[in-house]
């Protein structure tokens, strides 16, 4: 699992980077060395990102015209980024953490089977629709604890436990469904779920507290500190007293909570649970998080980076779909924009290592 | 492998006046690091010669300049009479120099013939692996070094170290190396083992294959070494000395009289006379160490010296609750820790320094001011968020402290040289006010400079009040640094007494006796 580790760490043996003279970056340096500094922080490789939306945007422009730049059309893809978006965020702590999860997909439908038998069941019409809500996030947070657990304390691989997560929570989910779509007719849930805000859908509102409150717990809190040294360091974070194991429990956990709430999501905009709900969600979510810079071997990341590689894949299938192009093609090009992603990222992580 | 068998013909006549390989003012730096500083050595064919230095003298870089996995800052190495560079490990095993490292470079999944054969695979003429002829080109390898009864179609993960060191041998012949180099090859085996790698040792010179042979253990170096050269801060000290006309007691000598004085700071009146904050009582760990019990009083240095792998890490690894002891309890300040949690330890106000400052103790990619508070992340969250003001102006107070210089906590930990990166690992502990301060290995890593002051550090971190646990294989660290020493062999307490009661070839003498067997 290192995509793109080997640029930027060397591993043991005498450290070639040399100690840097005072001075040298900010304050010293030309244009030159100031943009190259700014390009290569983290801020820089989010600008990249940006641009990378802004030429894709053009390109929407250019070949759909006011279809593409219209409010609504834009509304869409932000309503069609939002359950991904919050998969996506979910995982990007796991695998800044060192992790992976192959099981988000799976866990997806899951949770949606489960919440929307609840619902289609009598005693659902006696409650709040809040208890399927509920039900959804448990389900999404048990199925991580399993996987956390077994992965931390039982110090097996991440990506096996996980596949052997995808595959038994999707059969579960068969036998749950019958195989049947059940259709979520609970009016206030779907009232509540597809109305708006102020124009803004609230499924877009969700993914955007999400995000903020996944930023905020990254960067402001002890709690991203610490994912941050252990994905970094595993053995450091331990000598400094860090509990890894059940950190890492922990953000298997929180990436089960974001399923369900996705699996919550996907019920509102579908109106259905069913067990093929969440398919290839994996890779998608994976893929955003890797072309927004944080590092396949974790110990770096960005929230803002995920989000942007969230909309840049989103953007894409907009434009293919607007142009009528198949999603083959499309496909193509996704794997085409990993590949180049990536590959730059790496450039830059090796120009922003000094000496 | 005619090719092999023809070699000591050819270089015979040449060998008398004419050395095989020298090595002239080899200089490498590394950040921070002056690995080699002036290193000369020269080897004849056919001869064993033997590699002597402590822990850090340069040893290791200087045979990885030599297998061309590390190229000189200057310096000349002559091949036979021609001046050759080494830009990789293939130009080297070209020219006949194999290196057989201590951690052994086998793919365990792989037969033994794969193993040998690994890079220059014999193919058929469909081009296809001829397993056939690698396994009889195997079996010949194998005869030749007198270890008939290894299969070559045994996979490597079911063999024993010494089986696997005879493998390692068989790739270097079937390169035709002319000069092997073992880097502690005997590390790993008991006597028999030992014996039976003499032997092949003693074949292979007959073969007029020279060896370069590294080891700690002076016994062994009497036993099968021809000529000896003594490494000491990156410099060499002695070069080609004959074994057989030098004392064991001038081996000692030269190799821990310094070349550079080291400044130990003055130890002043001492620990105040008190009771000791750190008990460690019985700790015991099977198969490490057992037995252990010693105090630290507040204000004293305690200096463990011991060989590697006598025990001394895992002990401080043990008090600090990174391992779980078998037996034997901790104490700090009157209060029995329960084993085995980090979290305790550090609750009852020990800090630690491990040995492996990258790998254990940073996180290199984030920030200085990160790496001091990592372990004191709660004291700075308000409300639940990160003061991250608040952090960055406590680390830098931590860390001017102790004179780290630039003070720029925004810096990135990877890029610090060795004794920076020591005093943002001492930070981290400074800024929790512990009470008890375990060193592994201080001033590994650091450049000889850059040492006398991390003494310095420890000497005053001491000095206010703070009981601190030294470990080193550097004795005259440890002698000069505490004020009580303990030696450590075989995973017992050998030794107890003030450090100006006992000197090197003392504790020498001692950390070598478990050894040599």
């Amino acid at each position: 699992m290192s995509l793109q580790t080997s640029a930027v760490e060397s591993g043991d043996g005498p450290d070639l980077r040399k100690d840097v003279p005072e001075g040298k970056g900010a304050a010293g340096g030309g244009l030159r060395d100031r943009v190259t500094t700014l390009l290569s922080g983290s801020a820089g490789r989010n600008l990249g990102l940006v641009i990378a939306l802004l030429l894709l945007c053009l390109i929407g422009l250019i070949t759909a015209g006011d279809r593409f730049a219209s409010l609504d059309n834009m509304m869409t893809v932000l309503r069609l980024s939002s359950v991904i978006g919050v998969v996506s965020i979910g995982m990007t702590f796991v695998i800044i953490g060192g992790g992976i999860d192959l099981s988000v997909g799976a866990i997806i439908a899951l949770a949606s089977v489960w919440a929307s038998t609840l619902a289609t069941q009598a005693m659902a019409n006696d409650t709040h629709w809040i208890v399927m809500v509920t039900t959804a996030l448990m389900v999404g947070a048990a199925c991580g604890l399993i996987n956390g657990l077994l992965i931390a304390y039982g110090r097996m691989a991440a990506f096996i436990v996980t596949l052997a997560m995808m595959a038994a929570a999707r059969g579960l989910a068969e036998i749950i469904a019958g195989r049947r779509t059940q259709v979520v007719s609970v009016g206030p849930f779907l009232d509540f779920f597809r109305g708006s805000l102020f124009g803004v859908p609230r499924l877009v509102i969700i993914f955007a507290l999400v995000a903020i409150a996944g930023w905020v717990v990254l960067n402001r809190t002890a709690f991203g500190r610490r994912t941050l040294a252990v994905g970094g360091n595993p053995e450091a974070a331990r000598l400094a007293g860090i509990n890894v194991k059940r950190h890492q429990t922990m953000l298997y956990v929180l990436l089960g909570l974001a399923c369900g709430l996705a699996a919550v999501m996907l019920m509102a905009r579908t109106t259905a649970g069913t067990s093929t709900h969440g398919g290839m969600y994996e890779l998608d979510a994976i893929a955003a998080v890797v072309i927004g810079g944080t590092l396949l071997s974790g110990g770096r990341g960005t929230i803002v980076g995920t989000v942007i590689g969230v909309l840049i894949f989103q953007t894409l299938t907009n434009i293919f779909t607007l142009n009528n192009l198949d999603t083959s093609t499309q496909a193509v090009a996704k794997g085409a924009i990993i590949v180049v992603a990536v590959l730059l990222q790496q450039r830059m992580a090796a120009r922003s290592t000094p000496g | 492998m005619g090719a092999a068998h023809q070699a000591p013909d050819e270089s015979a006549g040449a060998s008398d006046h004419q050395p095989l390989l020298q090595m002239h003012d080899i200089v490498k730096h590394f950040p921070g690091v002056k690995a080699l500083d002036g290193i000369d050595l020269d080897v004849r064919a056919g001869e064993v010669h033997c590699l002597l230095g402590q822990n850090g003298a340069g040893k290791s870089t200087l045979i990885k300049v030599l297998a061309g996995a590390h190229q000189p800052n200057a310096g000349r190495i002559t091949w036979r009479g021609e001046e050759v560079r080494l830009p990789n490990p293939q130009a080297a095993i070209k020219l006949g120099i194999a290196t057989i490292y201590q951690e052994l470079d086998l793919v365990d999944g792989l037969t033994v013939a794969e193993n040998i054969h690994l890079g220059h695979e014999r193919r058929n003429r469909w081009g296809l692996n001829a397993a056939g002829e690698s396994n009889a080109a195997a079996a010949e390898l194998l005869a030749r070094l007198g270890h008939p009864e290894v299969s070559p179609t045994t996979e490597v993960g079911r063999m024993s170290a010494a089986g696997k060191q005879i493998v390692s041998m068989a790739r270097a012949l079937s390169h035709d190396a002319k000069l092997i180099v073992m880097d502690e090859p005997s590390a790993v085996l008991d006597q028999e083992e030992v014996g039976r790698l003499f032997r092949v040792i003693r074949d292979l010179t007959a073969q007029n294959v020279a060896i370069v042979y590294i080891s700690h253990r002076l016994e062994e170096i009497r036993e099968i070494g021809d000529r000896v050269t003594v490494l000491k801060d990156g410099r060499t000290v002695a070069t080609g000395l004959e074994v057989a006309d030098t004392p064991t007691k001038e081996v000692i000598r030269l190799m821990t009289g310094r070349s550079i004085d080291y400044v130990f700071p003055d130890r002043g009146e001492g620990a105040p006379p008190g009771d000791p904050v750190l008990r460690v009582e019985g700790l015991g760990r099977t198969g490490e160490f057992s037995g252990v019990s010693f105090g630290v009083r507040p204000g004293e240095i305690v200096g463990i010296a011991g060989m590697v792998g006598s025990g001394r890490s895992e002990i401080l690894e043990t008090i600090y609750g990174a391992r779980k002891p078998t037996t034997g309890s901790v104490t700090v300040a009157g209060k029995r820790l329960r084993p085995g949690r980090v979290g305790a330890a550090m609750a009852a106000g020990i800090g630690f320094a491990p040995e492996e400052r990258k790998s254990q103790a940073l996180v290199l990619a984030d920030p200085i001011y990160r790496n001091v508070t990592i372990a004191s992340l709660p004291r700075f969250t308000r409300r639940g968020f990160m003061d991250s003001d608040a952090e960055r102006k406590a680390a830098a107070d931590s860390t001017g402290t102790l004179d780290l210089r630039p003070n720029d906590v925004e810096r990135a930990a990877g890029t610090l040289s060795g004794g920076n990166q020591q005093k943002v690992v001492l930070a981290r502990w400074l800024l929790r006010d512990c009470k008890v301060l375990l060193l592994d290995e201080p001033s590994r890593g650091v450049d000889v400079g850059a040492r006398t002051e991390i003494y310095a550090l420890v000497r005053s971190l001491a000095a206010s009040g703070i009981a601190v646990v030294v470990v080193s294989s550097e004795i005259e660290e440890v002698i000069g640094l505490s004020d009580r020493v303990l030696v450590i062999s075989d995973g017992s307490l050998v030794h107890d007494c003030p450090a100006d009661e006992i000197d090197e070839h003392q504790v020498l003498d001692m950390v070598m006796e478990g050894e040599v067997a």
